[in-house]
């Protein structure tokens, strides 16, 4: 589901949009507004600034959720060059939600794999929300076989609310494909990198979540359950009201997973968040590939996996009883 | 969050709380089967696999009682009984998750809900995992994805065949956020090695495996056996209604459905559990 394309908590940031827009179409006949809009750019800066540098965590689920924020499809076309998409699962179909493909980045050959969400109602309906079928992870395995074959890298864009719920998905064994990816990119022989570029929720989002180098979009979010399935299970329903109370206590924010030892990096949106300026949010994730790539290698298959192994191994937070120790991911417990 | 409580909300664990029947939680003397709606004396079906003796309807089984049905007499070796669960979050709905914690404890006198240990199955030894719906509707947090990890790693280790038991309605364990989901990350990375190094992992689905569980070691055994009408799948009846808005068919998600649609090997009646999976070992032995 996306947001409205206005925020509700942007209403001041929105409302001097509006008047700076005013000001500037005046302008463009007379000279005399240009102080007042150099006044106001500067305070809209700073509103914005405020704002998102403050999100609530059910506002970050807003913002990673807005219609106008780049998608997997406008990262490669804003990233990558020679996209060559491949379709279907060779068993049942071809999911639209999942979208898997050659690319070139820079001097690099690589395997791109994202969710596909849509920004029109039609292409929405078209990519079920970016809720993807079994037929989709399996798409994905065979595009990640590819890769290892023939020693492809693989990046992965994570975008969705979650796999697809509904009969179909259960009947074709949504449980099982995801179960195969997990086991599938946990040792893979190519190097994985993941980056979740808007909505990280649950086994959907994991089913291609596996990676040397996990990063998150500064306002994305990466959760067990959605908010609203958490809120619908623990305070019997998902309302106005409990949809922020189960963001909030999720700790959904790349803050929070950065802290718990989930990703590895953050990376900066733009100022207003990515929609407002995706040729800057697709540059960084453009460096970070860049970096990625070149940090990693072409590392020894083995050494490898076992260092995604080691990765995963030491993720989440315990105590032993009697020697008193607490083990924890991440530096947030201790 | 500043958004006052206007209206009193109702938490729940997603288990069954006092108030509602717990779904083949046998409690009491007599047991309703919620498969033919007899009333069975408890002791009765307790002699036999904690089955409905009129209609074969399987109960829940706790841990313990599992081990006892599953491994030849006294050969369980409980491993990493010590690991307690913390609350990374400070996780609260109007119930913070400690003291939810503290009264699941209490009341199924687990640590958490996952038993993993060593024994022997008809003389075969092997390493056995499980994990127990009573305890928080079985899902998984830290504590039931380092035990199970280390149960594969320990099974890697001594090259010995993998059991494990599923029983998780909760699936990935929502009061531990991101760090549940990364244990389905964890347990699937461990077993991804298990398998490399030629382990045989036999999975078995007990009512209910779902969500989480369902989607990572559940559905990864070199074989997956079931027992008879069992709840198995990924997304809960509500969270489809929620979705789609579609009425589930009558024996959607169950052993049977899941054999019919080829995700299950065999559908093995509790009692000839044992039987089938020692000779399952026995063709798999290295």
């Amino acid at each position: 589901m996306a947001s409205p394309a206005r925020l509700p908590f942007e209403e001041d940031i929105h409302e001097l949009e509006s008047l700076l827009l005013a000001l500037e179409l005046k302008s463009a006949k007379e000279l005399s507004a240009s102080e007042e809009i150099l006044r106001i750019r500067k305070e809209l800066a700073r509103i914005k600034r405020l704002k998102y540098a403050n999100l609530s965590a059910w506002e970050t689920v807003l913002v990673s959720r807005h219609g106008d924020r780049p998608q997997t499809m406008d990262y490669i076309r804003m990233v990558f060059e020679d996209f060559t998409e491949i379709h279907g699962d060779r068993a049942f179909g071809d999911d639209r939600a999942l979208r898997c493909g050659f690319a070139r980045l820079g001097e690099h050959k690589l395997m791109v794999i994202g969710h596909q969400k849509g920004h029109t109602l039609q292409e929405r309906q078209e990519c079920m929300y970016g809720c993807a079928h079994p037929e989709g992870y399996r798409k994905a395995m065979r595009a990640m076989t590819l890769a290892a074959k023939f020693r492809l890298p693989v990046l992965c864009m994570i975008d969705t609310p979650g796999a697809f719920p509904g009969i179909g998905s259960e009947e074709r064994g949504i449980a099982q494909l995801i179960a195969d990816s997990l086991l599938q990119m946990a040792t893979l022989p190519t190097p994985i990198f993941c980056v979740v570029i808007g909505e990280g929720g649950s086994g959907g989002a994991l089913g291609i979540g596996i990676g040397d180098r996990v990063a998150m979009l500064e306002h994305a979010y990466y959760s067990v359950i959605s908010p609203e399935g958490c809120a619908g299970i623990l305070w019997k329903a998902a309302t106005e009201l409990t949809r922020p109370l189960a963001a909030e206590a999720l700790r959904l924010t790349s803050r929070h997973c950065l802290r718990n030892g989930v990703i590895d990096e953050v990376l900066p949106e733009p100022l207003g968040g990515a929609h407002r300026d995706p040729r800057e949010m697709a540059n960084t994730l453009k460096n970070w590939a860049l970096r990625s790539i070149r940090e990693t290698g072409r590392p020894d298959t083995t050494d490898l996996i076992d260092k995604r192994f080691a990765k995963f191994r030491t993720m989440g937070v315990f105590r032993e009883a009697g020697n008193g120790s607490t083990q924890a991911s991440g530096l947030s417990a201790g | 969050m500043t958004q006052p409580q206007r209206q009193p909300i109702e938490p729940d664990s997603g288990r069954a709380v006092s108030g509602r029947p717990k779904r083949g939680v046998p409690e009491g003397l007599w047991l309703k089967c919620p498969g033919c709606k007899a009333t069975v004396f408890r002791k009765d079906s307790e002699d036999s696999f904690n089955i409905c003796p009129e209609c074969q309807y399987h109960f829940y089984l706790p841990a313990e009682a599992r081990i006892r049905q599953m491994l030849d007499e006294e050969s369980f070796e409980e491993w990493d009984s010590h690991l307690m669960p913390c609350d990374p979050l400070e996780f609260k709905d109007r119930i913070p998750y400690k003291d939810r914690l503290e009264s699941e404890q209490a009341r199924t006198r687990m640590p958490d809900a996952a038993v993993t240990g060593r024994g022997y199955i008809r003389g075969r030894q092997v390493v056995v995992g499980i994990t127990d719906f009573a305890f928080m509707a079985g899902s998984m947090g830290s504590v039931v994805g380092e035990k199970l990890c280390r149960a594969v790693e320990a099974a890697t280790r001594l090259r010995l065949p993998l059991i494990i038991i599923s029983g998780s309605g909760g699936g990935a364990r929502m009061q531990e956020g991101i760090l549940s989901l990364m244990q389905m990350a964890k347990v699937s990375a461990a077993l991804g090695r298990f398998g490399k190094a030629g382990g045989l992992y036999i999975s078995v689905l007990t009512n209910p495996t779902m969500g989480g569980v369902a989607a990572s070691f559940a559905l990864q055994g070199d074989i997956t056996l079931a027992e008879p009408g069992a709840l198995i799948g990924f997304a809960g009846k509500r969270t489809i209604w929620n979705t789609v808005r579609l009425e589930l068919p009558e024996g959607f998600q169950t052993s049977e459905f899941l054999l019919q649609h080829g995700f299950v090997d065999r559908i093995v009646h509790r009692r000839d559990l044992r039987t089938e999976v020692a000779r399952l070992i026995d063709y798999c032995a290295r």
